[in-house]
């Protein structure tokens, strides 16, 4: 029997707002548990939620960018449940009218294209944080995340794999970086997933009973805990049983799924439309604005570093996919013009390191000017490509300006050429038989006397300069 | 000199003359208060810091409109530093960090909160019983009750201890204890009022107001009241007129609508006799009368009795013993804490509303009640909108009768229910509408209620005051300790 998965996401992203969505209070990370809390955070009687029109901009650009559909009016609904980290009882969300309608985005997996529908993407307040290990048969509870604003973005039914469902995260977080409305930050949670898995026989067009694994928040752990999913899932319907409807979390040490709470044991959210928020309206110069003011994205990007930079596809696609590195080659071209030579360097020795390195490069002490410094030394000749990768390596150990270190190490190349073709005169006289034989027909010879010279030159010399004084005394 | 039964206009008089020193005349408040303790009006006094208000205004005089004019704020708005109950044990230890607006925007204007007012807990009930604080008297006779919820409020205005008090009102509870108190009062426009600071019960019904012995007295205190407030949403930002200014202007020609669907035959003799009194008074003083059709209007208690029960479940999950207010003493587990907590702090009406609620709010539900509701309520303010056409003001009685006994309508919710027909249909609307001293029954007040087109307070002002101004029955006063 052959079994076809089907598989949802529900992406929340947190939008990089410096205020929550329905209060003052601060978003920032990692502060002094219940020091961002105001009055309306800690869900005070007579307290009021007023919306947070930035966080309305952010959701409208995701929304542009993934050809959805802005409903320009939207409401805000309440989700009622018991909770100590959900200060009001309630949360406040947009069941009925969300901001973002449906749209889709296109994600490539093994070379193949597919596009992945989104139904929708609303708004929604977060709770705060439940901390259970830190008092002795007690439990403390930070409000700090209370009401920070986050994005849900729910995908149609339509990923049919692990893979495509990482491909299809990855590529929500690159459209949510480059939009500039999420830090990306998946160990700070700052997008996490609920993953709705359900298996059927091929061919049927009736989908299976799902189980949705909640809160997941890193590539390696959606893939693993969708692979395990799949196999129980399969092996409970081979033995003849049925799939149970219900809520799982992944235990990533076990690497397994195991039962949150059947669909019996359910809370009845109770919805209703939350009384104290107005409709939200956004007025077609709001839309229009918002839509002049979309930064790039990176197909665009791709598109462009092809057509006017002339990049390779395969440079183009790899620069284009991180904010950081397109960032980083835009920068370097607007002080040097030698776009083939920056993008070498990008997909080359910089990816090299990222990946000995296993980090991204906004992680990395690699700032875009550095970088777009160490490509203008090569391009004006002050250093050689191979000195270059000595440069680098010491930037990326201690994050120190480039021409400090090309003075401080003394490792300007040498262009005088009258310099250079004394020392290459004198290395030809002191190794008369190696001369002999080169001249006799050994042409890899020609290698042994450039190694010289830059063993003479402690590598500084132009290569190229060094070249063709050699060629020209040796003939 | 007494300062018992004085309105704002008469103290504001008094104060300017130097007839009596603010601290003269907040001592006498609090002498009042406490000779009339009986009526269990107030919840929580604020004496030294009104003595100390009051003192600063004695020596560097105030030209703020309401300066050192002493209001009793009923106990469901939060005042910063000052015990806030909502007349349950469930906030019986809570003190708000913050003040509402409304509270901010009268004490800016110069008036000293001197209490908090007894009330139904958490605004739900009609005679103040359901008060963790216990039942408020009436004035005007001994066990009956004052109405509610703002019982606490009327009583001390009733009983002339404060010339003002604030009350709020979600299905009739300013003008229901007005009428059953025998004093003014005024729910203004949805959205007039912040409602910023006002501990929520039905956040689409609840507004804020004024309960006086005059309208005039009402006009001077929504002139402060009212602000645009960027902290609630719903709060209209419409310009606020002076609602004083054209109180006195005649009322010839003065359009009022009788709504043919209120059955009057059903209500006592009396209340009619009473009730045909006042339309006779108003066409004397050259008002026309005009039969209006509100068809769905019958619909509006049962429509009321869905969507305030499922907002005020939802709006009072937060009382969950976690972050303010009453804990239960060793929960065994979270389950039992919010078990014990909500068991333990709550009463039975507010227990019997969030369970009303929570059922029409729950799946399979939702649509046979509480959008079904919603629908009913959009028909109902239709059918204000089209009667407006026709009319300035609608007239009714504001209650079925006078005030009752306490423990009189029994363990029967539906007969307590019931007491807000006339009420009910403005909130469902977002009207304006007030209640004034029309008549007695038995020696007991009544009111008449009249109902306002949208944002036009003071078009019921004008009509309210011009029967204040002919007749005396908002001049009777109860028998009470002086």
């Amino acid at each position: 029997m052959s079994w076809e998965t089907v598989i949802g996401l529900e992406i929340h992203v947190q939008l990089s707002t410096s205020s929550k969505l329905f209060s003052g209070g601060s978003t920032a990370f990692g502060a002094e548990p219940n020091t961002h809390v105001d009055l309306i955070d800690l869900g005070l009687p007579g307290v009021l939620p007023v919306a947070n029109r930035g966080a309305f901009h952010k959701a409208i650009r995701f929304g542009l960018a993934t050809n959805s559909i802005i409903n320009q009016t939207s409401t805000f609904d309440r989700k009622n449940y018991f909770y100590p980290d959900l200060p009001k009882g309630y949360q406040i969300t947009q069941m009925a009218l969300p901001i973002v309608g449906k749209g889709f985005i296109k994600i490539e997996v093994d070379g193949q294209e597919k596009i992945i529908n989104i139904t929708r993407a609303h708004l929604e307040e977060d709770a705060g944080k439940s901390i259970h290990d830190l008092f002795d048969g007690e439990t403390g509870v930070d409000l700090n995340r209370a009401g920070t604003p986050l994005l849900e973005i729910v995908s149609e039914p339509e990923i049919s794999n692990a893979k495509e469902a990482v491909a299809y995260f990855k590529a929500i977080r690159q459209i949510v970086t480059f939009l500039d409305i999420c830090d990306g930050n998946m160990a700070q949670g700052s997008m996490r997933c609920d993953v709705n898995v359900s298996v059927k026989k091929s061919g049927e067009t009736k989908l299976g009973t799902r189980a949705e694994i909640k809160n997941i928040n890193s590539f390696k752990f959606i893939e693993k805990a969708i692979n395990y999913e799949i196999d129980r899932q399969i092996k409970i319907l081979e033995s003849g049983d049925s799939v149970v409807q219900e809520t799982r979390l992944y235990d990533s040490i076990k690497n397994e799924t195991r039962s949150m709470r059947s669909k019996e044991e359910a809370n009845d959210y109770r919805y209703f439309p939350c009384p104290d928020l107005l409709p939200v309206v956004i007025s077609d110069d709001e839309l229009k604005e918002i839509r002049d003011n979309l930064p790039e994205l990176p197909d665009e990007k791709e598109k462009r570093y092809v057509e006017e930079s002339k990049l390779d596809y395969s440079e183009a696609k790899i620069i284009a996919s991180s904010k950081t590195m397109a960032n980083m080659f835009e920068e370097a071209c607007a002080k040097t013009k030698d776009s083939k030579l920056i993008a070498n360097w990008l997909v080359g020795d910089i990816s090299a390191l990222l990946n000995k390195d296993n980090i991204d490069l906004e992680e990395s002490k690699l700032t875009s000017n550095n970088f777009a410094m160490l490509i203008e030394r090569i391009s004006d000749k002050t250093i050689s490509g191979k000195i270059a990768k000595s440069v680098l390596e010491e930037v990326w150990e201690t994050g120190d300006d480039v021409d400090k270190i090309i003075e401080s190490k003394g490792l300007v190349q040498i262009q005088d050429e009258s310099l250079l073709e004394t020392i290459a005169q004198n290395i030809i006289d002191n190794n008369p038989s190696q001369v002999e034989a080169y001249r006799g027909g050994k042409d890899k010879l020609f290698g042994f006397f450039v190694g010289q010279v830059m063993k003479e030159t402690q590598g500084k010399a132009n290569p190229q300069s060094v070249n063709e004084i050699l060629k020209k005394l040796l003939s | 000199m007494s300062i018992q039964f004085k309105t704002i206009k008469q103290l504001g008089k008094m104060l300017n003359n130097k007839e009596i020193s603010h601290v003269e005349l907040i001592q006498e408040t609090f002498s009042l208060i406490k000779k009339n303790n009986h009526l269990n009006a107030f919840v929580t006094l604020n004496e030294q810091e009104s003595l100390k208000k009051a003192e600063i205004l004695d020596k560097s005089p105030s030209s703020s409109s309401l300066a050192g004019i002493p209001i009793a704020q009923k106990d469901l708005f939060c005042t910063k530093d000052l015990r806030t109950t909502c007349g349950s044990n469930m906030l019986s230890n809570f003190i708000p960090p913050y003040s509402a607006t409304v509270i901010e925007n009268l004490e800016n204007a110069g008036c000293i909160s001197v209490g908090k007012t007894n009330m139904d807990e958490f605004a739900m009930g009609s005679s103040n019983e359901t008060s963790f604080y216990g039942n408020v008297q009436n004035p005007w006779g001994l066990n009956l009750v004052p109405g509610g919820s703002s019982g606490g409020s009327a009583a001390a205005v009733a009983a002339g201890i404060v010339p003002a008090a604030s009350g709020t009102d979600t299905g009739g509870s300013i003008r229901q204890p007005a009428s059953l108190c025998g004093i003014t009062g005024l729910k203004p426009t949805y959205g007039r009022i912040s409602r910023w600071g006002m501990i929520a019960f039905a956040s689409s019904l609840d507004q804020a107001g004024p309960m006086a012995r005059t309208a005039e007295d009402c006009a001077l205190l929504l002139n402060e009241m009212c602000s645009h407030d960027e902290k609630d949403t719903t709060s209209l930002d419409e310009k606020i007129p002076d609602f004083t200014k054209n109180i006195n202007s005649s009322i010839e020609g003065l359009k009022i609508g009788l709504v043919k669907e209120f059955d009057l035959s059903k209500l006592d003799t009396d209340v009619v006799k009473v009730f045909e009194e006042s339309k006779k008074h108003y066409e004397s003083l050259g008002a026309k009368f005009v039969e209006v059709s509100l068809p769905n209007i019958s619909l509006s208690v049962p429509t009321y009795y869905v969507v305030a029960p499922a907002e005020c479940s939802s709006n009072l999950s937060r009382f969950d013993g976690v972050k303010f207010g009453k804990r239960c003493e060793n929960p065994k587990d979270l389950e039992e804490l919010y078990i014990k907590t909500r068991s333990e702090g709550f009463g039975d009406e507010v227990k019997r509303r969030i369970l009303i609620g929570s059922y029409v709010l729950s799946a399979g539900f939702y649509d046979a009640y509480y959008k079904k509701a919603q629908q009913v309520r959009r028909l109902i303010k239709n059918d204000f909108d089209s009667a407006f056409k026709n009319v300035d003001v609608i007239m009714s009685p504001t209650t079925r009768g006078a005030a009752f006994e306490a423990g009189s309508k029994g363990d029967d919710p539906i007969q307590m229910y019931l007491e807000d027909l006339f009420t009910i249909p403005a909130n469902l609307a977002g009207l304006p509408a007030m209640s004034i001293p029309n008549g007695m029954i038995e020696k007991k007040p009544i009111g008449l209620q009249l109902i306002g087109n949208f944002l036009d307070e003071s078009t019921l002002l004008r009509a309210a005051h011009n029967y204040q101004i002919t007749t005396d029955w908002h001049l009777k006063t109860p028998e009470v300790m002086s």
